[in-house]
């Protein structure tokens, strides 16, 4: 299974500024100064290995949308945040427009930022195409039929010319869906939201976004570590600091790195990438984030090695 | 884990042995809040001495974080002492290096919220 990250953050797509690219170019001719990069081929070589992450690269700023690609035919989303344009223009690109692409989509909520790419994704204006959206929420069509209604879209739902079909999913009920044996978990979010267990080929991938952990009793504690058991992959919510998950961010649903490390240890997950960026932190905010994160992995490390990484727009993950 | 308590004049140094995670966190916070009874303006200052602490979870935070919001608006000074390097450094990933005025030994956080506190434990 291949895990591709279309749109990585939390909240509210951003952007890069004309500031921040200077400050990037600035800081990569800085570093170049003194080296003989006489080639291309030297200065791509220069940029992937000498240069930090976040001045060769960004993690982007398009909001939820992660694909899991099981080597079929048929499409496998977790949401529709604005990295499914992206990932559209991707698949008109290889594909083409006559294509006729089904799509498969797992929606951990409904909130804005979840569902924003889904007016712009070019596929549902493309007839024969057919896109089966997957929930647990009562309301999901009503949902995506509100955001294209006037006068928030100047085209209504019901002129799509796609296929688009909603299929109402229960937490904790394992069912199977594009291949994959797929169960939903209830997680505390306003309006609440749903993580997914997804397996295929003995490999085990959990979607977790969008999901405070409180951290109140034992108990959930353990019911959260059951679903990340044993994962090859738990991508995270790790959106605030924990101090601020558990003070001024309380009850604004989402997570930490810390936590993130912690349910993925007592899980014996095997990689934990950390995902849904606060829209405020810039590059090197998110960089230093991470090296934190594995940072704490190092020194509460009981026998198990956790790997981390942080997501970013384009990342591609080998499960 | 145990919670033994020492006192100096108007300062409870509050001593945390051991490890605190999840499972143990509700039993910490039952053990720490008797000492922090007293704990506000005008009353005992306490001063929670953490150098035997060998590890802290985001649920035994998250339970410093409770006390700490609580003495707080009593207006009752808490503080942190001694953190094993772990521990500090568990404290700054979480940032609740923001949350607690923080001092390398017992006798720092003394002489920095009780001279009466700091010269009684001298003496004895």
């Amino acid at each position: 299974m291949r895990v591709r990250f279309w749109g990585t953050r939390g909240s509210l797509p951003v952007s890069l500024t004309a500031g921040d690219i200077k400050s990037k170019i600035v800081e990569a001719l800085l570093a170049a100064a003194g080296r003989n990069l006489k080639t291309r081929a030297d200065v791509e070589a220069f940029v992937e290995r000498d240069l930090p992450f976040p001045i060769s690269h960004t993690y982007g700023g398009n909001s939820s949308c992660v694909e899991l690609d099981i080597g079929t035919e048929e499409y496998v989303l977790c949401d529709l945040g604005t990295g499914v344009r992206p990932f559209g223009l991707h698949v008109l690109a290889r594909k083409g427009p006559h294509a006729r692409c089904t799509f498969h989509v797992f929606m951990s909520h409904l909130h804005w930022d979840h569902i924003m790419g889904f007016p712009l994704f070019p596929h549902a204006y493309l007839p024969g195409n057919r896109i089966v959206i997957y929930g647990c929420h009562d309301g999901i069509e009503e949902a995506f039929r509100r955001q294209h209604a006037a006068p928030c879209f100047p085209v209504d739902f019901s002129r799509l010319p796609a296929k688009i079909e909603f299929v109402k999913l229960e937490p904790g009920k394992r069912s199977r869906h594009a291949g994959l044996d797929v169960t939903p978990m209830l997680q505390l979010h306003s309006g609440d939201s749903y993580g997914y267990r997804f397996e295929h080929g003995g490999k085990v991938v959990v979607y977790s976004t969008d999901s405070e952990h409180k951290n109140e009793d034992a108990a959930s504690t353990q019911e959260v570590v059951r679903f990340f058991r044993n994962a090859d992959l738990v991508i995270f919510d790790a959106m605030y600091s924990l101090a601020d998950t558990v003070s001024v961010k309380e009850d604004w649903g989402h997570s930490s790195n810390v936590m993130g490390v912690e349910l993925c240890q007592h899980a014996r997950a095997k990689h934990l990438c950390i995902y849904h960026h606060e829209p405020v932190y810039n590059d090197a905010k998110i960089a230093s984030v991470l090296k934190e994160t594995l940072r704490l992995e190092e020194i509460t490390r009981e026998g198990h090695t956790l790997r981390i990484s942080s997501a970013y727009d384009g990342l591609e993950i080998a499960v | 884990m145990q919670v033994t308590a020492v006192r100096h004049a108007d300062v409870l140094v509050v001593a945390v042995t051991g490890r605190i995670d999840y499972m143990n966190a509700e039993e910490f916070k039952s053990a720490l809040q008797p000492h922090l009874a007293n704990c506000v303006a005008g009353g005992d200052k306490v001063a929670l001495d953490l150098s035997r602490l060998e590890y802290v979870s985001s649920a035994g935070l998250r339970v410093l974080m409770i006390v700490a919001k609580d003495v707080r608006a009593r207006k009752g000074t808490l503080v942190a002492v001694a953190l094993q390097p772990v521990v500090r450094e568990i404290f700054e990933i979480s940032r609740f290096t923001l949350v607690f005025n923080i001092f390398d030994s017992v006798q720092d956080s003394l002489r920095a919220i009780s001279p009466a506190a700091a010269a009684a434990s001298r003496a004895g």
